[in-house]
């Protein structure tokens, strides 16, 4: 394909693209050639081999230099921290081509360059961000995709997560999770008298803000399937029980009095519903909620503790962990309570189970040894896969796609946790950048 | 919450101080006090803390009562029937070597069988409530057994005295 082909097509396309809005943002198809895509990574294999990219820095189209830096380093860093991308060395890059120029191939052969990424930023008369790129596969030597994105430019983060995300499923045939937020509770002061809030952050650790002022303990937060609301445990009442907060005003309630003290909350996949634990007489039930009705149903009742339920993403079953065999155990039931099955059986003791938004497995923490590992099981308890081990890890929460996983670690005399990603092979790992000790992370839906 | 608790504490001890001073001492004199040092005044939430003991320790996961933590209770029975002016909250704590929702059920747990104990020895339920604050509240902060040790325990806090 000649460039005036190529330039006719993406201009004929660029012309009659329907514009359309998402949340502040017009996003145009450049061009799309799904059909006779060539470059793409089979990641269900159990060895993944990543694919060598070059993302040169985006071009300043009559705006700011910085912000195209800015935005070219947060989609590096969203791709290479998936585990699936190994960025090149912008040191060894030819004359990057303009966006609208079709690059010359045998270079970025040359560098082993499997995808190539070109893009600009520049400004509107209004004052908006013009953010484009185009996905170059370099191995068959034709565009994989390209958009163009309007954007205020406090968006700049946004749209460099949604550049990620398109990179991302393009070359992986899976949904993206670098457009989305995560939750956690933000640590600081001695370890006998800590301070925690809660804050909510961009996946990536920007944009870090608090949403409780750290009068009142606070644990264990958790989105609902919106991702407007959060429910978690304070003990800012006379006894420590579940509120829910807006995330959009701050605004924040009991979401009732219960007998006792309630925890563990976690939203069902409609919203609508909540699973959580009342403890009463020392003894920990779990019951279902009914956010609308304010029906409470009770779904354990055993003379034991039964924390941490987690629905599956069709809302039929739940895992839990339980000591009602003696030892911390994970079980999965019935959402109606019915059926409890043990599902683990390895070495040591298991807790903190989290049901993958794919269905297809479950997170949890195990003890064993004196040692705190973050593994996965499947539902049906086959396939257990320690991911990672050490002094203490703890509360894994899924990425949207299922991918990733984050958690909370704490090194031995290190004073306090902090969070990190690991993907499902293990191999990957990177520590996401907080303001102090942060625990107790939950992913947020996509956002969109 | 805890510096909260801390500040109600000392203004409890202080509140004893004076009350015991606006008083008549019958029988009460300076060498007495001096034999206690004057911190641990009969009665007091420091003769509690000091010569009671306020807190119980339990074992990894546990909330059995060890022989230890036996005798301990029944001294804070024995005290608490003495002084019947005294309500108090029954924390229950547990290490950092657990996960976090588990311990607070754990915690619960434990406080929730000091309340057995007391209750069974004849103290009225209504002078006692129980709180779990899992292992959001360790004493000591090291990152070894001698610290997680003292982390699992239920502590009794006395929250008004002679009123």
């Amino acid at each position: 394909m000649t460039t005036t082909r190529m330039l006719r097509r993406w201009l004929g396309r660029a012309a009659v693209a329907a514009l359309f809005a998402v949340s502040g943002l017009e996003i145009a198809t450049l061009v799309s050639r799904p059909a006779d895509a060539v470059l793409e990574l089979d990641i269900n294999q159990g060895q993944i081999k990543p694919i060598p990219i070059a993302i040169p820095t985006f071009g300043a189209l009559g705006g700011d230099p910085q912000i195209a830096a800015n935005m070219t380093a947060v989609i590096t860093s969203d791709l290479v921290r998936s585990g699936l991308f190994i960025p090149i060395d912008p040191a060894r890059f030819p004359p990057t081509p303009a966006s609208s120029q079709v690059p010359s191939f045998g270079d970025w052969r040359a560098l082993d360059a499997q995808a190539l990424v070109v893009g600009g930023v520049g400004v509107e008369a209004d004052g908006r961000l013009r953010t484009e790129f185009r996905l170059w596969d370099v191995i068959a030597g034709q565009q994989s995709t390209g958009q163009q994105y309007y954007a205020t430019p406090a968006n700049w983060r946004k749209v460099a997560h949604i550049i990620a995300d398109a990179i991302y499923e393009r070359l992986t045939g899976e949904k993206g999770y670098f457009n989305s937020q995560v939750v956690f509770v933000d640590e600081s002061g001695p370890k006998d008298r800590r301070v925690k809030r809660l804050a909510v952050m961009d996946q990536d650790g920007a944009n870090v803000r608090y949403l409780t002022e750290g009068n009142s303990l606070v644990l264990t937060p958790r989105f609902s399937p919106t991702s407007q609301y959060v429910a978690y445990m304070s003990y800012e009442g006379s006894e420590p029980s579940v509120y829910l907060m807006d995330t959009s005003t701050g605004q924040h309630r009991l979401i009732d009095r219960f007998p006792g003290m309630s925890l563990a909350p976690r939203f069902a996949p409609d919203g609508q519903r909540m699973a959580l634990s009342l403890e009463r007489g020392g003894v920990t039930n779990i019951f279902e909620y009914d956010l609308r009705t304010r029906a409470l149903r009770r779904l354990t009742d055993v003379a034991a503790i039964d924390v941490g339920a987690s629905y599956s993403p069709d809302g039929s079953q739940m895992v839990f962990e339980s000591d009602r065999g003696g030892s911390k155990q994970l079980y999965v039931m019935n959402a109606d309570g019915s059926n409890p099955q043990r599902i683990t059986h390895g070495e040591g003791t298991y807790g903190t189970p989290v049901w993958s938004p794919r269905g297809d497995l479950i997170a949890f923490t195990r003890q064993s040894g004196g040692q705190f590992s973050i593994g996965v099981i499947k539902p049906d308890g086959s396939g257990e896969r320690i991911l990672t081990t050490g002094f203490h890890n703890e509360g894994p929460t899924w990425s949207p796609n299922g991918r990733i996983i984050m958690f909370f670690r704490e090194q031995q005399g290190e004073g306090g946790p902090r969070l990190f990603t690991i993907d499902l092979t293990g191999y990957n790992q990177f520590q996401v950048a907080t303001p102090g000790f942060a625990s107790d992370p939950a992913w947020s839906p996509p956002i969109n | 919450m805890p510096v909260m608790v801390n500040v109600v504490r000392a203004l409890l001890v202080a509140g004893v101080a004076l009350g015991l001073a606006a008083c008549a001492k019958p029988g009460g004199s300076g060498a007495d006090l001096s034999i206690t040092g004057g911190a641990a005044t009969p009665g007091s939430t420091q003769d509690f803390t000091v010569n009671v003991g306020d807190r119980v320790f339990f074992l990894t996961d546990s909330s059995e009562f060890t022989p230890e933590a036996v005798a301990t209770l029944n001294r804070q029975v024995q005290w608490l029937q003495r002084y019947p002016q005294y309500t108090f909250i029954i924390e229950g704590h547990a290490d950092e070597r657990g996960t976090r929702e588990y311990n607070i059920a754990l915690g619960a747990r434990r406080a929730s069988a000091v309340q057995t104990f007391f209750v069974s020895r004849g103290i009225p339920a209504n002078r006692m409530r129980t709180i779990s604050y899992g292992k959001e509240r360790p004493v000591a902060v090291c990152d070894d057994i001698s610290c997680w040790s003292q982390n699992r325990r239920a502590v009794i806090v006395l929250t008004n005295a002679g009123v």
